[in-house]
């Protein structure tokens, strides 16, 4: 697996059926996995080595300015922060696969797997936080991508289909200033406008076992401003592509064979076309799953991203953590099925 | 539709505004492109001259001389008008509502774009003294990036090998993090005062350096994709048999050749950046108040958007139309260089 990584001398064994889609896995698997240990690394690094460079103390800034040094070393030790960072660390990863106990003060806690921790700030464990505020932010994602998915690629492929037409024209400018807008300004001019202006629409976010109704009216809003940002990106891209793809070989091929265009085009040209198309949204959706920040604040969604932030301004390093390891996964597991998807569809993949 | 296309270069001031929907002059203009002469024309004349016949592209690059002319200026042209960014006019506060008094935010002929709620800061100077916090962290971050991604990018393309494969792995990660939440827990993370900066100035050190650092992977693979096709090239083996070191090789025949994409994704860059840094500040990582940025005047403005639109609509259209510049510009400057490119 190793050898042949590189090099011109490698040719590729041609290997097909299940056994060559399974080790293609099993690889990305392992690299993912091994993507999840970096990062997690990397926010315990942020939080733990960077404030001792820079002399900010976490334990400090939670008992406030005039702090007492009894008060802040009570606070060091509760949090845990006095320990090693590895073991730190350690206990983190322990927690997550194992459950951990906690020991501060005579009072043992245990806290079963899946442990991420008590938040430093409210002392609620992390993990319900994290399942709580989920779904708001799966919804989202997941419903902005439909659209945006529907309406990007569309425009796309009809702008380079009539290259240089009016519509073409019109659908580039829309999404030149589409990805040229902050996204928190679509959203309040979107809110001042339908929400508080006309009253078209709530801008309540409503749980949708509460209120499935109520939800999905809340989440419009939210829904149009994420997707009109991505449709925008994707129908630069879609229409880039698929101009491209139409110069290719096959194309003219496809066409000399006479084929009938609308086959040319949504089944030889729309194939290559997905396929960058398919590895951003294999990168946006699990950004995005992971917590659409500035549009959960823009609109108030009470999901993981609205809870990273607070958290950030909190310094409440455990919430962060489980945050930035539902991203890292949800990332990764997005990748992963893109991946995944293209083995399916393009053979030449699975020998990469 | 008939661009002139011999005039010298004293006519490349251009019409800013084109009257038909642009796009269609350049493709027209295009087709009877190469009517002189024969005559060789360097690579990056011939960019420059397509770049001339974009009319949109070159109304964003007027666009964004003139946002640098006011950054660079903002304090002259606000003592020019007589306001001052952090003055605060109370008089001009309706003290019942913390809105402006009078209509459209308090505009008048002394308050340009009227006056912040509560308290009363001039909305016209904060808007250009903002601009300097958006083009300085915009700029100085692309520039981060691209350092750090050509240097990089080179090296893992030139050498190849394990050190290759180490770059490359760090490029794959860095692009699989979540971007905006690493940087704004970095940047929460650090302190107050820093090598001997204060406040601001801190804040705005870190966002460079930040965003530039998750900027790199971006120029770096693009470098490092082109370096490694160019390092079995004919020129390259030729300039290797006549004895040039490494170095030479690198430096006199793989960068100019790397020039055109490092100059296309530094223009594509700068937008992404500029919109992170108003993120950032619209988050409230980002510079601290009392200075002035355009993000945090539109994460003020969010309370306010019922009864006192335009001061949501003023820093958001400030954003809009400085990236909008950018992407309109780099659109253009991608397809100048672009051989591949019929614009």
């Amino acid at each position: 697996m190793t050898a042949g990584r590189r090099g011109k001398s490698r040719r590729p064994v041609l290997r097909s059926g299940p056994l060559a889609v399974l080790t293609y896995l099993i690889r990305r698997l392992f690299a993912a996995a091994v993507m999840l240990v970096v990062i997690i690394m990397v926010v315990f690094g942020i939080f733990f080595l960077v404030p001792k460079w820079t002399g900010v103390d976490i334990a400090a800034s939670f008992v406030g300015k005039q702090a007492d040094p009894a008060a802040v070393e009570a606070v060091r030790e509760k949090l845990g922060l006095s320990e090693p960072i590895h073991i730190q660390a350690w206990e983190f990863f322990k927690g997550i696969f194992a459950g951990r106990t906690y020991s501060t003060g005579g009072d043992v806690v245990h806290c079963s797997a899946p442990c991420f921790g008590y938040s430093f700030k409210s002392e609620q464990a992390v993990w319900p936080v994290l399942t709580d505020r989920f779904p708001v932010t799966l919804g989202l994602a997941l419903g902005a991508a439909v659209l945006w998915l529907v309406f990007g690629v569309a425009a796309g492929v009809l702008s380079a289909l009539k290259r240089g037409s009016l519509w073409d024209r019109g659908a580039m400018v829309a999404a030149l200033a589409g990805v040229s807008l902050p996204i928190y300004f679509t959203g309040m001019l979107s809110l001042a406008t339908f929400a508080f202006g006309l009253k078209w629409l709530d801008a309540q976010y409503v749980p949708f076992g509460r209120d499935p109704g109520g939800w999905f009216g809340g989440m419009i809003l939210p829904w149009i401003t994420l997707a009109f940002l991505y449709a925008a990106m994707y129908a630069r891209i879609t229409r880039a592509t698929m101009m491209e793809v139409l110069g290719e070989d096959y194309i003219r091929t496809a066409r000399a064979k006479g084929l009938p265009e609308r086959t040319v085009i949504g089944k030889h040209a729309m194939r290559s076309t997905m396929t960058p198309i398919l590895t951003m949204l294999g990168m946006d959706l699990g950004a995005l799953i992971g917590g659409a920040i500035l549009t959960e604040s823009t609109f108030n969604l009470p999901g993981l991203g609205q809870a990273v932030l607070n958290a950030i301004r909190n310094q409440d390093l455990p919430i962060i953590l489980g945050v930035v390891l539902i991203t890292s996964l949800s990332v990764l597991l997005a990748n992963l099925l893109v991946d995944v998807l293209y083995a399916v569809i393009d053979p030449r993949v699975r020998l990469a | 539709m008939t661009a002139p296309l011999h005039e010298p270069t004293a006519k490349a001031a251009p019409s800013p505004v084109a009257e038909a929907a642009p796009g269609a002059v350049d493709e027209a203009a295009a087709v009877g492109g190469d009517t002189g002469p024969v005559q060789g024309r360097s690579p990056a004349r011939i960019a420059w001259e397509r770049l001339k016949r974009d009319r949109l592209a070159l109304t964003g690059g007027a666009v964004i001389l003139a946002l640098i002319v006011i950054a660079v200026l903002a304090p002259v042209i606000s003592n020019l008008v007589g306001q001052d960014p952090d003055v605060f006019h109370e008089d001009r506060i309706d003290p019942l509502f913390g809105t402006p008094k009078g209509s459209l935010g308090g505009i008048s002929g002394e308050h340009l774009l009227g006056v912040e709620p509560v308290n009363g800061r001039d909305i016209f100077a904060r808007i250009l003294h903002g601009a300097r916090i958006s083009l300085l962290v915009g700029f100085l971050s692309a520039l981060v990036a691209v350092v750090l991604g050509t240097v990089l990018g080179i090296v893992a393309g030139f050498f190849g090998g394990w050190v290759d494969a180490a770059i490359s792995r760090v490029m794959d990660g860095l692009l699989a993090f979540p971007q905006l939440l690493f940087i704004i827990a970095l940047v929460s993370v650090m302190p107050n005062d820093m090598l001997g900066m204060t406040g601001s100035s801190v804040r705005v050190f870190v966002m460079i350096l930040v965003i530039g650092f998750f900027g790199w992977p971006y120029i770096g693979r693009v470098v490092r994709g082109q370096t490694l096709s160019m390092r079995e090239r004919e020129y390259v083996e030729a300039a290797r048999a006549l004895g040039a070191g490494r170095l030479h090789i690198l430096a006199k025949e793989l960068l100019p050749n790397l020039v055109a994409p490092i100059v296309v994704y530094t223009t594509m860059m700068i937008p992404t950046n500029i919109l992170t840094e108003a993120a950032l500040s619209f988050l409230g990582v980002g510079v601290k108040p009392p200075t002035a940025s355009w993000g945090q005047m539109l994460s003020n403005a969010i309370d306010y958007y019922d009864s006192d639109p335009l001061y949501m609509i003023v820093p958001g259209v400030a954003i809009f139309t400085t990236v909008l510049a950018f992407n309109l510009f780099g659109d253009g400057v991608r397809d100048a260089l672009d051989p591949k490119s019929s614009r």
